[in-house]
């Protein structure tokens, strides 16, 4: 634990988007995440990787409140986004989400076109004047979403029509519209082939540019490609959190290195 | 040997060949049951079902044919000389039965021995009153032709009950003998069980469409009688209702429809909203404690008696809109617009309560169905629960709650007692909701009560109107459960 704090205190604190600061998560008598610190940075992809069941899912979901739908569950310690706590009780969560976008395991659609599932975002939070700044905003994630070639001519069909690649794509792009500072990926290509998460991946280096992205994948392959920092989670604990290349080449905690190599997961 | 005999022969056959078919299965392996193909107990079902679906099927059919057969050949019998003016076969054909069966009693009472009778002459005794003595009461005095196509009756019906006997004896014998040979360890019992519970199920489910079929043919053929007697064009494009029995009734559907679809209507906007708005806060906001108690307490309404919310419509709902829009200065609103308790308010209001749970736990399905995924999206993106529900989860539900309405709809047009108790009995069209006015099923309640004569316009024109509204439900459903399926295929 020393050795990693020594590591982070090289990253200047400007850059922090999130710090999380004593997390813990219980779903009624279960300890789901114990005591877990961790600082994303902005304009990063962050990795979340772990055997399943080890929390990454539940802790991806801490920051942006999702886990406030689900009524067993309670959240202690800190999360500052831009070093406000959003469990505060002035924060409002749903002004936080969309401050924090997410993109889930499977491409969820709305049963609407191929638009109104991009600017349902948009539309809820007032963000266009008129139908001219609306249809620029659609195009313009669409675009950040790398579907708008595909997609351009047939705008008004539904959104569900889609393949599953397009689909996830759309979802981004939903997601991307309502100009998150933060985009939330929980095994965003888990329901997709091959080739759809080749895009997809393209797409999460593309988007690095704009946002702070924290990704959980189950395959370290896709955490090596896409990640700049990745964490290591299991059984509830942050085991270790670092660099990408030092935590595959280089793992500190004997954990890791036998969840990379396979032993553990 | 009376029927009720045969059937518990066949019963003791039965119960003996499960016990001597397992013995058989159980001696044929002696005693080692794992070398038997089925479990012991199968070869007993093989040989108990051998013994009774045959001898029951051939039991049933007889049972049925018998009295259609002698029927025919007895009243060939009768010359058309013995027919009344006034009369026809069918009266004399039931004069011959009775006699028969008056006949029948007299012997098996011992009031009259087998040669007395079979020696009967209808010019020498007083057949009537001897058959009165003992409760069997005739219209007319005997003639010698009916008397004699009675004993004929009577001799045919006992040779043929005779023959039953023997013939369905035999063959639970002959099933019970055929498949104790059958049972040996080789022999797969528990296929043939199989088989026999699959012919067992499809029976029991084409008795159901049977029936269906039979209901709607029954309607139908009355109906025709019906068109037979009276103009289609008055009962379909007619503007009255006014039945009378002087022969020149105007029996016209239009005012009754008009009836039932403004009060479905009304039914419609209590319990649409209310039931639909019950059902988004029992699936999206209630806590697990609140829905785990409140939904079973909304479908209580659902198990309420019909002829309930009649008296709540009559006794309390009726009064209530009189005391708001009736009574002059003493009304709370002091109006005068409402003279009566029954209108079509009342019965609408009612028939809302009872349709609410009906909405809301249809709706809730559904809504329940909308995967978590959609919410989870849209809450993602920063909406809050209401504009989730309005926005995501109500488009995805709409197809599934519109079949819903419609089925409530379907069932608010059926509905009787509610609309016999608060609706009123004046068919008229008028828009105004706190008049009374009637429905089809309360016309078919009336014109089917009381004397009737099924062989007048106005007793007939309720086969006619039910068939109407029956074609108007079905109608309704198939949309509904054509709408439903069609979203459902969406989530798979």
């Amino acid at each position: 634990m020393n050795q990693m704090t020594s590591v982070e205190k090289t990253v200047s604190t400007e850059a922090n988007k999130i710090t999380a600061e004593g997390v813990q998560v219980y779903y009624g008598d279960t300890h789901a995440i114990k005591d877990v610190n961790v600082q994303i940075e902005d304009k990063t992809v962050t990795a979340f990787i772990g055997p399943s069941g080890c929390g990454k899912s539940t802790f991806l979901r801490c920051l942006n409140r999702m886990n406030d739908t689900i009524d067993i569950c309670r959240v202690e310690g800190q999360i500052l986004l831009d070093g406000e706590n959003i469990y505060d009780r002035k924060v409002d969560p749903v002004q936080l989400r969309a401050k924090v976008g997410m993109v889930f395991q499977k491409p969820n659609p709305f049963p609407k076109s191929i638009y109104d599932n991009v600017a349902y975002g948009p539309r809820i939070h007032g963000l266009a004047r008129n139908k001219a700044e609306l249809d620029e905003i659609v195009e313009k994630a669409l675009r950040r979403g790398a579907i708008w070639n595909e997609v351009k001519d047939r705008l008004h069909a539904p959104g569900t029509g889609l393949s599953g690649g397009q689909q996830q794509r759309l979802c981004i792009a939903r997601a991307v519209a309502t100009e998150p500072e933060v985009l939330l990926m929980d095994e965003p290509c888990s329901a997709l082939d091959p080739i759809a998460t080749a895009q997809v991946e393209e797409l999460i280096d593309e988007l690095r540019q704009n946002y702070s992205v924290v990704i959980v994948t189950h395959s370290m392959q896709q955490a090596a490609r896409v990640s700049q920092k990745t964490a290591f989670f299991h059984l509830g604990n942050l085991v270790e959190f670092g660099e990408t290349g030092q935590i595959f080449t280089n793992p500190t905690d004997p954990r890791t290195e036998s969840y990379i190599t396979g032993r553990i997961g | 040997m009376p029927v009720s005999w045969l059937i518990l022969i066949l019963a003791a056959l039965t119960l003996g060949g499960y016990i001597a078919g397992r013995a058989r299965a159980r001696a044929s392996v002696q005693g080692d049951v794992r070398r038997l193909h089925s479990l012991p107990s199968y070869y007993g079902y093989n040989v108990a079902l051998f013994a009774l679906v045959p001898a029951l099927a051939v039991l049933a059919l007889w049972l049925l044919a018998q009295p259609m057969l002698i029927d025919a050949r007895v009243s060939g019998m009768i010359p058309d000389t013995l027919i009344p003016e006034g009369s026809n076969q069918s009266l004399v054909m039931s004069d011959v039965r009775r006699v028969a069966d008056g006949l029948e009693l007299a012997v098996s009472s011992g009031a009259m021995s087998a040669d007395e009778v079979a020696a009967l002459d209808a010019d020498a005794t007083d057949i009537r009153a001897r058959l009165g003595e003992m409760g069997v009461a005739l219209g007319s005095d005997v003639r010698p032709e009916v008397l004699e196509a009675a004993q004929a009756y009577r001799a045919m019906s006992s040779t043929g009950t005779l023959w039953m006997t023997g013939v369905v004896l035999v063959l639970a014998l002959a099933g019970l003998a055929w498949s104790y040979s059958r049972t040996h360890s080789e022999f797969r019992a528990r296929n043939v069980v199989e088989r026999g519970v699959l012919t067992l199920l499809i029976l029991a489910a084409s008795i159901a469409i049977l029936t269906t079929v039979g209901i709607v043919l029954s309607m139908l053929f009355e109906t025709i009688n019906f068109f037979s007697l009276h103009d289609w064009k008055d009962f379909f494009l007619g503007a009255t209702w006014a039945p009378n029995f002087r022969g020149d009734s105007e029996l016209s559907i239009l005012p009754l429809l008009w009836g039932t679809l403004y009060i479905s209507l009304i039914a419609l906007i209590v319990a649409v909203p209310i039931g639909l708005f019950a059902a988004i806060y029992l699936s999206e906001y209630a806590s697990k404690p609140v829905r785990a108690f409140a939904k079973p307490l909304l479908e209580i309404l659902a198990g309420i008696p019909t002829i309930v919310y009649g008296l709540f419509a009559l006794l309390t709902v009726g009064p209530l809109l009189v005391d708001i829009f009736g009574r002059g200065e003493e009304g709370l609103l002091g109006l005068n617009w409402m003279s009566g308790a029954t209108s079509v308010l009342t019965a609408g209001v009612v028939m809302g309560i009872m349709l609410i749970p009906f909405v809301s736990s249809l709706s809730d399905d559904i809504i329940n169905s909308v995967p978590q995924s959609m919410r989870d999206g849209s809450l993602g993106l920063g909406a809050t629960k209401s504009e989730t529900v309005r926005q995501v989860v109500m488009p995805a539900a709409l197809p599934g709650i519109v079949g819903a309405i419609l089925l409530a709809a379907s069932r608010a047009i059926g509905e009787t007692m509610i609309v016999v108790m608060g609706a009123g009995a004046i068919a008229k069209f008028s828009l105004n909701p706190l008049e009374s006015m009637t429905t089809i099923t309360t016309r078919i309640v009336s014109q089917l009560t009381g004397d009737t004569d099924f062989a007048s316009p106005e007793t007939l024109v309720a086969f006619a109107l039910g068939l109407t509204l029956f074609v108007l439900t079905l109608g309704l459903n198939i949309l509904a459960l054509y709408i439903v399926r069609k979203y459902r295929e969406q989530y798979e």
